[in-house]
């Protein structure tokens, strides 16, 4: 559905993304992660033929957005970072002069209108007028701007940001339930929005892809051992540390901070082993309270810091070879 | 087609949904009315103490009322237009709503003229209040109406071209206000324009005089249509519709 290759974005200054490329197939949604100036919301104006590439090719939904942005912008449904809304219109008014834009018929407006107000759950504040809105509502507005004209490709910049915990939470079950009919990309810092709502993830980092994956594989990787937090209480430091050393399979035991009568600790365990019994079978047998005793997996996030963080040694790895590819250099 | 009228009927919801309408018609009521007062009452009177010195031959509303009346709308519109200009699309750039007009299948001049149409709708809208005033000279007077035609004609072309001078400016910026006092220093200084023929006879000065705004209008409020001043108009408007649309496209390129 959507396919960028070699793509280029200039600015006077600075190149904001660095010969990318990528594929979107129908129905997938897409993450795009990357921090704050990595040239998601760049890519995502270009696909949206709002800014046109500098150099390489992008198609969306079979069309290039240089030779046939009509057709382009028929076939999208784009949220930037900042919903595009007139404070001073009225919800439904301000979603009908957006269809109207979008070319529907006169006839169906009303009816679209009806649609995805119920769809993004602002039926309440129809005639409100949008200056009024809270963030949260003033989001799923604009998202509900994004998918007026049901479009086959939808582009979200950030949409959960700025919203409270919950609003996160509704906004991401409407998009999961987007998918399907939709091909989605969406951009994002937040990472836990792209492990429950995203089927594969794209990261990039100054202007170039480092990584794209499936969420699963991501997760996969770089996890050959098991990091546990422990936490005991009534007992001294040195002692628990030693005690746990002993349990059979910990490779290495790691202090954290320790304050009033609790100790904390990260124990590693070694490969293959599952060391969770063990260790609080060690601790309860000294007499000791187990406060805490949790595996500490490798977040999403962790992968996340560490792609990025290296940023000329990063390898670019494709899809379904990322064990592979991890391990050796691609060019 | 569509399209267009859409977005004139967005921008004039706009502008009555927003102060901004209110307060321009409210001003220029006030202005105008002030203007039509004085012209009035000083009709009145050199009217009466003509009769009392008995001199013959009755004193055309047209001529002592009504032009003078255009020549201060058009000079007042001047003033007004850059307020309604400003915001067309400075506005949309800074809350960053273009990104939805660019990214809908639209031409770029749709949205120009549509914009463009719903600021002359707004302009249209103060007019009324100076046709309302000057009604009041039909109901107790019978001038002849075709000057008055011509003279709305002429504020129309003139409006139109400087809201189309506005568009483009407030297209290059992200500030209303720079884009507001960049299109009335310029107004000012197309008016002005016409001082330079009268201390200076050489062909460029001629030239210079003739790009002025204000010296196109007079013949309008006369009564008289010239082709010379039509087209200088239109071509004005045209011009400044054509950098919009230019000046639109061109901030994809520069981002």
């Amino acid at each position: 559905m959507i396919k960028v290759e070699g793509l280029t974005k200039r600015y006077a200054r600075h190149v904001a993304v660095k010969n990318i490329s990528f594929e979107v197939g129908k129905g997938e949604i897409v993450g795009f992660l990357g921090k704050n100036g990595a040239g998601k919301t760049t890519t995502m104006r270009v696909l949206t033929c709002f800014l046109p590439p500098s150099a390489g090719k992008a198609t969306v939904a079979g069309f290039d957005v240089i030779e046939h942005p009509f057709d382009v912008k028929k076939n999208i449904g784009y949220l930037p970072e900042t919903p595009p809304l007139y404070p001073e219109m009225q919800v439904d008014d301000y979603l009908s002069f957006v269809a109207k834009l979008k070319n529907i018929p006169s006839a169906d407006i009303k009816k679209r209108v009806d649609e995805v107000c119920e769809r993004t759950a602002i039926g309440e504040v129809k005639h409100t007028i949008i200056g009024k809105l809270s963030k949260g509502y003033r989001q799923r507005v604009g998202l509900a701007q994004a998918i007026i004209h049901n479009p086959p490709v939808l582009i979200l910049d950030e949409p959960t940001s700025g919203l409270d915990p919950e609003q996160q939470q509704q906004a991401r079950q409407l998009i999961a339930s987007l998918s399907g009919d939709h091909t989605i990309i969406l951009s994002t810092h937040i990472l836990s929005e792209v492990e429950q709502s995203c089927s594969n993830v794209i990261i990039i980092n100054n202007g170039e892809i480092v990584a794209v994956d499936s969420v699963a594989n991501l997760h996969r990787r770089g996890r050959t051992t098991e990091v546990i937090s422990v936490e005991v209480a009534g007992a001294e430091p040195p002692r628990v540390r030693q005690k746990l050393e002993e349990v059979p399979g910990v490779a290495r035991v790691i202090s954290r901070d320790s304050r009033d009568g609790t100790a904390a600790f990260e124990v590693e365990a070694m490969e293959n082993f599952f060391v969770r019994p063990d260790l609080a079978r060690a601790v309860v047998q000294s007499g000791w309270n187990l406060i805490e005793l949790k595996a500490v997996g490798e977040t999403l996030e962790e992968i996340f810091l560490d792609l990025t963080r290296s940023e000329r040694g990063a390898v670019p790895v494709k899809p379904d070879s990322a064990e592979a590819a991890g391990a050796e250099k691609a060019t | 087609m569509r399209n267009i009228i859409t977005i004139c009927r967005k921008e004039v919801a706009g502008y009555f949904a927003s102060p901004i309408a209110y307060l321009l018609v409210g001003l220029f009521g006030l202005i105008f009315g002030f203007f039509f007062y004085s012209a009035t009452a000083y009709f009145v009177l050199a009217g009466t103490r003509q009769q009392m010195m008995g001199q013959g031959g009755a004193m055309s509303v047209n001529d002592y009322v009504i032009a003078p009346l255009f020549g201060n709308a058009s000079v007042v519109g001047l003033f007004l237009i850059p307020l309604i200009s400003m915001r067309l699309f400075a506005e949309e750039k800074r809350t960053g709503t273009i990104e939805l007009l660019l990214t809908s299948p639209l031409h770029d001049w749709e949205i120009v003229l549509g914009k463009w149409l719903g600021a002359m709708i707004m302009y249209i809208c103060i007019l009324a209040i100076a046709a309302l005033n000057i009604a009041l000279l039909f109901a107790w007077g019978s001038p002849d109406w075709r000057p008055v035609l011509t003279g709305f004609l002429g504020l129309l072309l003139q409006g139109g071209c400087v809201l189309a001078i506005g568009c483009f400016i407030s297209t290059t910026t992200k500030n209303q206000i720079i884009a507001g006092a960049a299109t009335f220093s310029i107004c000012l200084l197309l008016w002005v324009l016409s001082w330079v023929s009268s201390y200076n006879e050489a062909g460029w000065a001629q030239a210079v005089a003739y790009c002025s705004i204000l010296t196109h209008f007079e013949p309008f409020s006369k009564g008289i249509i010239d082709t010379k001043d039509l087209i200088f108009y239109i071509s004005a408007i045209f011009l400044g519709l054509f950098l919009s649309v230019r000046s639109l496209e061109s901030l994809r390129w520069r981002a």
